[in-house]
């Protein structure tokens, strides 16, 4: 990283004495919060990761042993844990195009649309994006109960389990998903379209460009590092997906069919006791999440934002 | 596209966006009979309480309620404070390695906080042992938690409204004779309060919503539970209690989506400013 060649609150260029601490001493409440509570543990995830750390180490039966990197072995070894880590990649994957889609396409509608129709999205858009991942995954279950659940009564089909079969249940809790998490990229790229001069487009369509044309050739160009961000954020959002899948499949399904890395690690050490195991788990996804925050970080410079 | 395609479309979206909201107050309002029903209507003609009132007499739920609110107000709160200053250092100063803490408030909204429980379980148990106010089975100790995964995000967003006031009115206030605490609390303070009411939505719906750090810290003190772990007892292994549950879903949306609505503005331009200024 460079040193910050253009200051940009720098109030006069002399400095004065005890200047070069200030900034120090603003930062100290945020430091005395963010290190023991955020650093540390951080620290400690990768220290458990490469020590044999179960329930028996816990309450002091056994003395805790260093094992190197037997735990990340024993994952390389776990079939499971390859198929949570695909299913995963797979889930997010299908849920960032999902989001995406359903995202861009109402931007879009948004700036088309008439003042009311507008106004009425937006608050329901709203109301989705306000609803606690908790309650939407206990509204989305009920509205998918096997005998009281309003879409297996419209569609004649009482007493059809969603949550049998593994990718129905995917199915089910990726809609609910994509429900919460398709108003913030629709607010986003609306913004993005709404600033881009009406002149830019008037343009376009005088040269003969069609809505379509206009659409890909030039909404899209111009909202590249937007699309970029918005991609990126919803890839980390659904990649660390928790509470929906813990709630509606009741802990990762029948079998733990429905896993995820998140609820794997979890419950591999809450449920199974393995703290250790668990670990290297967390570390995993911390390290996949990590490179692409890199991607992220690249992604905004590009846009040209001053840090 | 027309414009009474784009119509027609935002007003199907927007209904079906906002029907399981719809659903969710409607069903806590039917009578129990109507929810057995088989027959599910999209309304009600005797619309009812005793959802309401079961859940709100029974089960600790007030209690439960009241705890969330509790947690997420102090955190809401020290979260605004600390964010503040630290918006002000990186936006008002520029210091060695101001990027790097920049970027580290970045890379920090990226970690998963729900693999970080199995280290915080064995950190806040430790540290319950030596300040009794903070450790497992305390409300201390999920403001804490709260806090620090709240904060990262909280500055990122602050420091985009902290950097919209122009330091003219700093320099003014300085050159009236007034100092540096007078500058932040009463010059600096009042101009960000719009822009620190939106961090704070975030900061509240982070500790409102949370299920994992409540379930796996508060494991035997009934009373220091919050909402989500009110809303579990209504799922039962023979049969869903769903009108509890989605009166009880009510309760617990309702606090954040007044919050939502009356900062929405202000949100939307916080959020663009987050991502882009």
């Amino acid at each position: 990283m460079t040193q910050v060649a253009v200051p940009t609150g720098v109030r006069n260029a002399r400095p004065r004495p005890g200047r070069a601490f200030a900034p120090w001493l603003y930062l100290l409440p945020t430091a005395a919060v963010l290190l023991p509570l955020f650093g540390y543990p951080i620290y400690m995830l990768g220290l458990l990761s490469v020590f044999d750390y179960r329930q028996a180490q816990v309450s002091g039966g056994e003395p805790t042993s260093f094992v190197g990197l037997a735990n990340y072995l024993t994952l390389l070894e776990d079939d499971r844990f390859w198929s949570i880590l695909a299913q995963t990649v797979f889930f997010a994957a299908a849920l960032v195009i999902a989001t995406l889609a359903v995202g861009a396409t109402l931007a879009v509608v948004l700036t088309r649309a008439g003042r009311w129709p507008r106004l009425l999205l937006s608050f329901a858009a709203m109301a989705a994006w306000a609803a606690p991942a908790m309650t939407g995954s206990t509204v989305w279950m009920f509205l998918f109960d096997a005998d009281l659940g309003l879409v297996n009564q419209v569609l004649g089909i009482d007493g059809f389990n969603w949550f049998y079969d593994k990718w129905m249940t995917f199915g089910v809790v990726g809609a609910t998903v994509v429900w919460h998490s398709f108003p913030f990229v629709m607010v986003v790229l609306y913004a993005g379209i709404q600033a881009i001069p009406p002149s830019v487009r008037e343009a376009a369509s005088l040269d003969g460009a069609s809505e379509w044309q206009s659409f890909w050739r030039i909404i899209v160009p111009m909202l590249r590092p937007l699309i970029t961000i918005v991609v990126i954020q919803s890839v980390i959002w659904d990649f660390k997906i928790f509470t929906q899948i813990y709630v509606m499949t009741n802990g990762g399904g029948i079998a733990g069919q429905n896993s995820v890395l998140n609820v794997y690690a979890y419950q591999t050490a809450f449920g199974s006791s393995e703290y250790g195991l668990g670990s290297a788990i967390g570390v995993v996804m911390t390290l996949i999440l990590l490179v692409i925050t890199l991607f992220y970080i690249r992604a905004l410079y590009r846009t040209g934002e001053k840090l | 596209m027309r414009r009474p395609v784009a119509d027609v479309v935002a007003v199907v979206a927007a209904f079906v966006t906002f029907f399981p909201i719809y659903w969710m107050v409607l069903s806590a309002l039917k009578p129990a009979g109507e929810i057995q029903s088989l027959d599910a209507r999209p309304w009600t003609l005797s619309p009812t309480f005793e959802h309401f009132q079961r859940v709100l007499s029974g089960e600790n739920f007030s209690r439960y309620f009241v705890n969330s609110l509790i947690v997420a107000l102090s955190v809401v709160v020290l979260s605004a404070l600390v964010a503040f200053l630290a918006a002000v250092a990186v936006t008002r100063f520029s210091f060695r390695f101001r990027t790097t803490v920049l970027l580290m408030f970045l890379v920090a909204q990226m970690v998963p906080v729900e693999a970080l429980t199995i280290p915080l379980f064995f950190l806040v148990r430790d540290i319950g042992t030596v300040v009794p106010g903070v450790g497992l089975n305390t409300l201390g100790a999920l403001v804490l938690v709260h806090l620090a995964f709240s904060l990262p995000f909280a500055i990122w967003m602050m420091r985009g409204f902290v950097a919209a006031v122009p330091e003219a009115l700093e320099e003014a206030a300085m050159i009236d004779g007034a100092g540096r605490g007078t500058i932040l609390w009463r010059v600096l303070f009042p101009l960000v309060a719009p822009g620190l009411v939106a961090t704070s939505v975030f900061s509240f719906i982070t500790a409102w919503n949370d299920f994992i750090f409540a379930r796996t810290f508060i494991i035997s003190a009934k009373d220091n539970q919050t909402l989500p772990a009110a809303l579990l007892v209504f799922f039962k292994p023979d049969e869903n209690d769903w009108g509890g549950i989605m009166a009880a879903s009510t309760l617990m949306t309702i606090p954040v989506l007044i919050f939502f609505i009356a900062v929405q503005r202000k949100l939307v331009s916080g959020i663009a400013g987050a991502v882009k200024d």
